[in-house]
């Protein structure tokens, strides 16, 4: 059994196709990478993953329970986390609290809870702006933030919306840095990214959508060299070039 | 919400709560009746305004409804005296427990409703069960219910020569009601109506179930007002409808929680502090100059207040201290200084 | 039969007023997102414009509503000035509580200053005289009124939808940030729609003392149904308001008549909730 298997899903707005037929599993401990220009509709499936958006065919299974109607608060406590695209940090609250928010899932009790947001601050590499007002640091630290806060909820899967968008490039190896350690200890995740050198090198498999359908599903040196991926990403024209250059290649 | 800075927070309430104990003991105030009103008055619009606030500070749902909860509080325990000649308690608890529960069913709906919306909607309930209450045969309507005589004490909680029993029971209010929120603000359940205070989606996100946050913040603050409603008749001797129902009574509980600082613990305190002694001795100095120059100065402070900060008192004072912190901070290391890593 | 169409055509008429004094607020909520607690006060000071300009002067309501709408126009530009602007980024409350403070200045000054007496203007043009259709009765005061505040509804509705003025108002309304890199001066259109929103008040103010007594509390209930009557039919829809102030004076009519004056108001009330419960945005809100 996978942890997540997404089954034909189908999600409309109107008579805007957002997500057509979609499938995939996630086995545990997995990353996953959820690749595609924009407008292909991974956000749209984060959306009826967690719970945000109501699918209009399709099942979703998390660890075998069916969370396809559920809201987003009763996937998050099943242990299907996600992150935003745009940030939403409790800007009023500082760092320390916006974490300790998250541990409360798991812990009501304050003690513990306080014990859980401290660690996830030091993973995080938080400790610096522990106190500071959330709304107050920088981008980059923000979506750390968001991160941890996301991990203090004890997840089995995380699922992350272009986490590395606005980093300068220390910032996304270290990111990545932080995915491989935090998959080590047990989490699988799910990983919606336009920065390359970000998902390709640690991803285990990746899934590609266009216009709202799977176009391809494989490992990333495979996903690499597949026509259609090439195609969606830079076009007809250039794909058909690259084509003719290889075909050149080959006879030489 | 430091924990640690609790503590020391802690001994200052403390000291304060023996204050308010020895007040009446002050041979100036313990002679004289009319100040006295005034302190009981503060203390209950206080609590009343604290029990509020969990619901439009903390949990951020701006109702203007809550003169209802107060009302079926004052209803409680008026009809267990008036119409069934017992002591009020039974009708205490079970007037607040009504509140409750017709809090939590009306509230229901109106959740799904954003912004000014549901502001009006509350205007629409508190102005719906205030003209059922006129007509309700049971609850004797537009008369409202009169208390009779009754033996003095604690029993019946009532007192006829003097108000000091009366100033004690409402401190014991006081003392419950900002102790549960103090509770709250320590404790996760605070957390969690930040949080869907802040950003709702946010906060679902990281497993916080909104609607069921919203609710029981809404059933604990309406139990909590209509508590206030019952030492409201207590002390009154009587209620009718409009007296309790009111939006006008709505709107004081919002007012004085606002221009106190609505989110925070003493806020209602401070708007209470500010306005009730505004109120009363502006009544009693100008209430005959053809009426209604004290309530001018009210607008008046209201608009000035809310213009100018809208965070209230607690506002003004934690701008004050932030303005003393920033000239005392002058940092001289510009170079360590890493743009927040 | 007849007892029908009388309690509807009295319900239509009221409705109409209504039509106007919530078309105001529309707008300003509108445009702003800022609720004008005020508003029912606005209505009551325009009232007592004209009738002390009908009491002293002997100016008749029918020419009097002139110098209410631009009375009641400087004053809802001079609010949004002081008041409002001071409110726009902060807490969706302030301007709220702002103008309920504001409400409280004007209601307790006329009652200082003219005493919680009710006054009537008991001379007018209109008095007393009535049209009959049948055995329908339309009192001219409030028929003149009626039709007067539909009029005045609709010449603001083309003014938004057809005039570049309407469109930059639109704009405005739509996003703030994007009309003022058009060059559209928001400042001043605020400034501009809330005193059109006074203006549309003042104007139903000013006719009314013909009709309906003037005194410090007439504002209160005026502006609680312009409230419901424009949270009903939307944000910023004027058709909405115009469909829900006439179904509400429709209601408050038949309810008044048909089951007892006490339950006017619950039904009404009551009725917002039933609709906001299946459209949480009002009839037309978008």
């Amino acid at each position: 059994m996978a942890l997540l298997e997404v089954h034909n899903v189908t999600k409309k707005f109107g008579s805007l196709i957002a997500n057509h037929d979609v499938s995939f599993n996630i086995e545990e401990g997995q990353i996953v990478g959820l690749i595609g220009p924009n407008g292909a509709g991974k956000t749209t499936m984060f959306n009826c993953v967690s719970g945000l958006y109501r699918v209009n065919e399709g099942k979703v299974l998390f660890n075998g329970i069916d969370i396809t109607e559920f809201p987003p608060y009763r996937v998050a406590k099943l242990g299907a986390v996600r992150t935003f695209q745009i940030v939403h940090p409790l800007k009023d609250m500082t760092v320390f609290d916006n974490i300790l928010m998250g541990a409360y899932l798991r812990e009501p009790n304050n003690q513990k809870a306080i014990e859980i947001a401290e660690n996830c601050i030091k993973i995080g590499y938080l400790s610096e702006v522990k106190n500071k007002r959330a709304g107050d640091i920088t981008i980059g630290l923000k979506k750390r933030l968001e991160l941890a806060r996301a991990l203090a909820t004890g997840p089995k899967l995380l699922m992350l919306d272009e986490s590395m968008a606005g980093l300068t490039s220390t910032e996304v190896k270290e990111s990545v840095e932080l995915v491989k350690n935090l998959r080590d200890t047990g989490i699988t995740f799910l990983i919606v990214e336009h920065v390359m050198e970000a998902i390709m090198p640690i991803a285990d498999k990746v899934v590609v959508l266009d216009g709202g359908i799977k176009i391809a599903e494989g490992k990333p040196e495979e996903i690499i060299k597949n026509e259609q991926v090439i195609e969606a990403y830079f076009g007809k024209k250039y794909s058909k070039k690259l084509q003719a250059a290889k075909g050149v290649e080959k006879s030489v | 919400m430091n924990i640690i800075k609790f503590k020391k927070k802690d001994v200052y309430w403390y000291l304060f709560i023996i204050f308010l104990v020895l007040i009446p003991l002050v041979p100036f105030i313990a002679n004289n009746s009319f100040i006295q009103h005034v302190f009981i008055l503060i203390l209950l619009f206080a609590s009343m305004s604290q029990s509020w606030n969990i619901l439009g500070g903390y949990a951020g749902q701006v109702s203007f409804g809550h003169s209802v909860f107060f009302g079926i509080g004052a209803y409680g325990a008026g009809m267990a005296v008036v119409k069934y000649g017992m002591v009020p308690w039974p009708g205490v608890l079970i007037g607040a427990f009504i509140a409750s529960i017709v809090a939590v069913i009306i509230s229901y709906p109106c959740f799904k409703l954003k912004g000014h919306y549901f502001a009006i909607a509350t205007f629409a309930i508190v102005e719906i069960f205030n003209r059922l209450f006129m007509v309700w045969y049971w609850v004797e309507g537009a008369l409202g219910l009169d208390y009779p005589l009754v033996e003095v004490g604690w029993k019946n909680f009532m007192w006829y020569d003097t108000k000091i029993p009366y100033y004690y029971g409402a401190l014991i209010l006081f003392i419950v009601i900002f102790g549960v929120v103090r509770w709250i603000e320590k404790n996760r359940f605070g957390y969690y109506l930040v949080a869907v205070r802040e950003d709702q989606e946010a906060a679902e996100s990281i497993g916080i179930n909104s609607t069921m946050v919203k609710l029981t913040a809404m059933a604990i603050s309406a139990f909590l007002a209509a508590l206030c409603g019952a030492f409201f008749v207590q002390y009154n001797f009587r209620v009718d409808p409009p007296m309790v129902m009111s939006l006008s009574m709505s709107m004081t509980f919002v007012l004085i929680t606002i221009l106190g600082g609505a989110g925070t613990i003493l806020g209602p305190l401070m708007g209470a502090l500010i306005l009730i002694p505004l109120q009363e001795y502006s009544r009693a100095l100008w209430g005959g100059f053809g009426g209604g120059i004290d309530l001018i100065i009210f607008g008046i402070i209201i608009v000035v207040v809310v213009v100018r900060q809208p965070r209230g008192i607690m506002g003004m004072i934690s701008d004050i201290k932030k303005y003393s912190q920033s000239n005392k901070k002058i940092n001289f290391n510009i170079g360590k200084d890493k743009g927040g890593e | 039969m007849t007892m029908f169409f009388q309690v509807a055509i009295d319900g239509l008429l009221m409705g109409m007023v209504y039509a106007l004094v919530a078309s105001g607020l529309s707008l300003i909520w509108g445009v702003m997102d800022v609720i004008n607690f005020a508003h029912g006060e606005f209505l009551m000071v325009a009232m007592y414009v004209s009738y002390w300009l009908g009491f002293l002067m002997k100016v008749d309501p029918i020419i009097s509503w002139i110098a209410s709408g631009v009375f009641c126009f400087i004053l809802g530009a001079i609010t949004y000035r002081l008041i409002i602007r001071q409110c726009l980024g902060g807490p969706a409350l302030s301007a709220l509580l702002a103008t309920f403070g504001l409400s409280m200045i004007l209601k307790n000054f006329c009652l200082n200053r003219f005493s919680p007496n009710y006054r009537l203007l008991t001379e007018t043009l209109l008095d007393g005289k009535k049209i009959i259709l049948g055995k329908v009765i339309f009192p001219l005061p409030q028929l003149v009124t009626g039709l007067f505040a539909l009029a005045v509804v609709f010449i603001i509705y083309y003014i938004i939808k057809r005039t570049r003025l309407g469109w930059a108002i639109q704009a405005t309304a739509m996003d703030k940030e994007a009309a003022e890199l058009m060059g559209i001066k928001t400042d001043w259109i605020f400034a501009f729609v809330f005193g059109l929103g006074g203006a549309c008040v003042g104007i139903a103010g000013g006719l009314m003392p013909s009709y309906l007594a003037v005194h410090p509390e007439v504002g209160g209930l005026f502006g609680l149904i312009a409230f419901i009557a424009v949270a009903m039919g939307g944000f910023g829809s004027i058709p909405g308001a115009l469909l829900a102030a006439i179904f509400i004076g429709l209601i408050e009519a038949f309810g008044g008549f048909y089951v007892a004056p006490v339950f006017k108001y619950v039904v009404v009330f009551g009725l917002y909730l039933v609709v906001v419960m299946f459209k949480p945005k009002g009839l037309f809100g978008w």
